[in-house]
């Protein structure tokens, strides 16, 4: 066997086993903290891929989002009453048709996705680097631009809906 | 070929790691004795001449200690906390470079860890890890002082992170690049980007205040509202590697100061040193400027400390969002406009 196969192995496995983990620990700070680890074994992940950016990227951003995450749970939530919240069956209907309308378009995007990387192989640049991805991403005649401006947008919009739903549950109580 | 690098970074990164280390003890001395000068006294002066054996001595009083474990559930936790501290506290250090090159055994050595080309990236990924140690350790102390005290050092550290990452912003704009080395390449002479980014240093310098957790933003370590602090459970060694690790990210905190705005190892007349004295002595006058500015910003930080009063919390807060964060806005609104205008 390889390192990087025994390297994968190992990520793999510490991958699957603390994202088990995230969701069957009763206590949420555990919950969290094993998702933290999740997310740095797939950080670990792409860094197998040498993706130096998206690993650090992933690091930045998951990390500092599970953070907030610790912070909320420990704010909003009661600790010592470790009991399940039971929430009506129509939230449930709906939490496993979005999963499954997700799963879907993830299938559909691992299916239609095509790898750009063949002209790379043979010229021998580094797809990886900032200055490649740049130039795919936000080139503006055949790059993503369009698509990545409506993903901000749409991020924006996520961001000011989230500070807008917190700022009414203040007033109403 | 292959061993030999491997042989030389193996080398440099226990230099690296020993500088380090050494630079954040004497930091603890330093500290004092700043303390002791400006307030008129004379600081610790028994332990070796003039206390320069103060570090060790401090360090041998705090592995003698008892260590004590709190009763709460998490004690694996309680133990990984400081560990995370200290271990992130000592990661940045892999992507500063230090010098240039030297030119030894008949081949160039590079004074750098590892030159990878998200370089900034990486030291930003590293900061936002590093509020995991405090807030783990404060949570697995099961104190609700500690935990008060790590919720305050963890918001805090998350809400200057971002007007620190916008600081950085209008830099990378201006350099093109995210690599260290290139970074501090583009400042030969006396090519600082400091002069074109003042904005830019001022806001990134007040943020990494509060990403060290230093006065006047060490609320997090509070005797009269929270006992101690987020590590007011810990004792012994524990206790010691959360406190070493807040001088070892200040050494870190000056060292990308240094290298980002004042010029890394630059300094006037380098290019000329380079022509007639060597490369090898011309780098090491460079890594001599670099340590010179590195201690100027270490005295900085302890200069504030004994000169500025603690910031309320709710000013705490305002400044990071309302103040700095629309600051650090403009500032990289300007730096566009101005990019777009001049360098077209």
């Amino acid at each position: 066997m390889s390192t990087v196969l025994i390297i994968f192995c190992i990520l793999a496995a510490v991958t699957l086993a603390s994202a088990f983990m995230t969701i069957f620990t009763k206590n949420p700070i555990h919950s969290a903290i094993y998702l933290v680890i999740c997310f740095f074994s797939i950080a670990g992940h792409y860094l197998l891929f040498n993706a130096q950016f998206l690993a650090l990227v992933h690091i930045i951003v998951y990390s500092g989002a599970i953070m907030i995450l610790m912070l909320f749970t420990l704010m909003l939530m009661n600790l010592n009453k470790e009991d399940e919240v039971h929430k009506p069956r129509i939230t449930r209907l709906g939490a496993v048709v979005s999963f499954l309308l997700i799963i879907s378009v993830l299938i559909a995007i691992f299916i239609q996705t095509k790898p750009i990387v063949g002209p790379y192989d043979t010229t021998g640049e580094d797809y990886q680097s900032i200055k490649v991805l740049g130039q795919v991403l936000l080139d503006q005649d055949n790059g993503f631009m369009v698509a990545f401006e409506f993903a901000s947008i749409l991020l924006l919009v996520a961001m000011i809906g989230a500070v807008l739903l917190s700022k009414k549950e203040k007033s109403s109580k | 070929m292959d061993s030999a690098i491997i042989l030389e970074k193996g080398i440099f990164i226990v230099i690296i790691f020993a500088i380090t280390m050494l630079m954040a003890m004497y930091s603890t001395l330093a500290e004092r004795k700043v303390a002791a000068w400006l307030q008129d006294r004379i600081g610790p002066n028994r332990a070796g001449k003039g206390g320069l054996l103060q570090p060790l001595a401090d360090g041998l009083k705090l592995f003698s200690k008892e260590e004590f474990l709190p009763d709460t559930p998490n004690k694996f936790l309680f133990v990984v906390g400081p560990a995370i501290s200290m271990s992130v506290a000592l990661m940045t250090s892999a992507v500063i470079p230090w010098g240039d090159k030297l030119h030894l055994f008949g081949r160039d050595i590079i004074l750098q860890a590892t030159d990878i080309d998200v370089a900034l990236l990486y030291v930003f990924g590293v900061l936002s890890v590093g509020v995991y140690g405090i807030m783990i350790g404060g949570w697995a102390s099961n104190n609700k002082f500690s935990l008060m005290s790590a919720m305050r050092a963890a918001s805090q550290m998350i809400s200057y992170e971002v007007a620190m990452g916008l600081a950085i912003i209008a830099l990378i704009m201006m350099t093109g690049t995210l690599s260290l080395r290139e970074i501090s390449a583009q400042q030969s002479g006396m090519n600082w980007n400091i002069f074109y980014q003042p904005v830019g240093f001022v806001i990134f310098l007040i943020c990494s205040f509060a990403e060290t957790n230093r006065t006047p933003f060490d609320l997090a370590e509070c005797e009269a509202e929270l006992i101690g602090g987020y590590h007011t459970e810990y004792s012994s060694m524990r206790m010691g590697f959360y406190l070493f690790a807040e001088y070892a990210s200040m050494f870190i905190s000056s060292t990308i100061l240094a290298v980002l705005y004042l010029g890394a190892y630059n300094y006037p007349g380098m290019s000329w040193a380079v022509e007639n004295w060597g490369v090898n002595i011309a780098n090491v006058i460079g890594i001599f400027v670099l340590f010179a500015k590195i201690c100027f910003f270490i005295f900085f930080f302890m200069w504030v400390r004994w000169t500025i009063p603690r910031f309320r919390y709710d000013q705490l807060m305002r400044l990071g969002w309302q103040m700095l964060i629309p600051l650090a806005i403009a500032n990289i609104v300007v730096t566009g406009i101005v990019i777009l205008l001049f360098d077209n």
